[in-house]
């Protein structure tokens, strides 16, 4: 048990953690909206965080480059993908007249 | 969709990224997972994005549906020509022997040629089905049109 187990555990951990607030996010909110925030951005956060311990891990004990080039591109492409698909499907949502959710007898915060 | 700069930037940017994905795909099927079908559907996806953003016709005027058409078709004949080459050869069919003298390079060979039917085929049919879907969807198509 090094420092970087110990890393790697932490990453691994932060990562479980993110996606499991991702999950009850999803769950918990109230409108089609702000569910896409925790789908989006969590699952971005979690799916980084897990890679950085899978890369670390990697690196650490078998030296495969090729695999750690795997990740890294994993983490990019995550990066650059998951906003945009929930940007794309928030912004298809509205423009089909979906209005957002707002607290009940909330008239200050509403769009109307 | 011409005032979606995020969505148009980001499709840009990763179409390139998809195709040698696939093309990876394809190409490490023999050794580690993947295959023609997988690496087809991926090189199909990335014509699949191209025409969901900027529009049936745009991906029409870059895939036509001859070529598509060509594709599908190409990839059965190098799938079956490939078995049937051996049956000629006084083989089974899809034996691969007697494409070349070493076996295991003859294996080698017959399989990426088997895979590239496969991709061609596969991709080719992606791309015919979404052009079959979005059938009179798009403003240049005519209701009885050819598309």
């Amino acid at each position: 048990m090094n420092a970087m187990d110990i890393a790697v555990g932490i990453f691994l951990a932060l990562g479980c953690f993110f996606a499991l607030t991702g999950a009850v996010g999803i769950v918990r909110m109230p409108d089609f909206f702000s569910r896409l925030h925790p789908a989006g951005k969590n699952d971005t956060l979690a799916v980084t965080s897990i890679m950085i311990a899978l890369l670390i891990r990697t690196v650490e004990y078998d030296y495969h480059w090729t695999v750690a080039t795997k990740l890294l591109l994993i983490v990019g492409i995550i990066f650059v993908t998951a906003p945009a698909a929930s940007h794309a499907i928030s912004k298809a949502a509205f423009l089909d007249g979906l209005k957002p959710w707002t607290k009940p007898g909330d008239t200050e915060a509403s769009n109307e | 969709m011409k005032d979606q700069v995020i969505l148009r930037a980001v499709v840009k940017l990763m179409i390139p990224p998809i195709l040698i994905f696939g093309l990876y795909v394809v190409t490490h099927g023999e050794l580690g997972p993947g295959g023609g079908f997988q690496g087809g559907v991926i090189l199909a996806a990335a014509f699949i994005v191209y025409g969901l953003v900027f529009g049936v016709d745009e991906m029409r005027k870059i895939l036509p549906r001859k070529v598509t058409d060509f594709f599908a078709a190409f990839g059965v004949l190098l799938y079956a020509g490939t078995g049937v080459y051996c049956l000629i050869a006084g083989y089974k069919f899809l034996d691969y022997f007697p494409i070349s003298g070493d076996p295991g390079r003859a294996e080698s060979w017959g399989m990426i040629l088997v895979e590239w039917g496969v991709t061609f085929t596969v991709g080719a049919v992606m791309v015919t089905v979404y052009n079959e879907i979005t059938e009179g969807t798009g403003p240049g198509d005519q209701p009885d049109g050819e598309g």
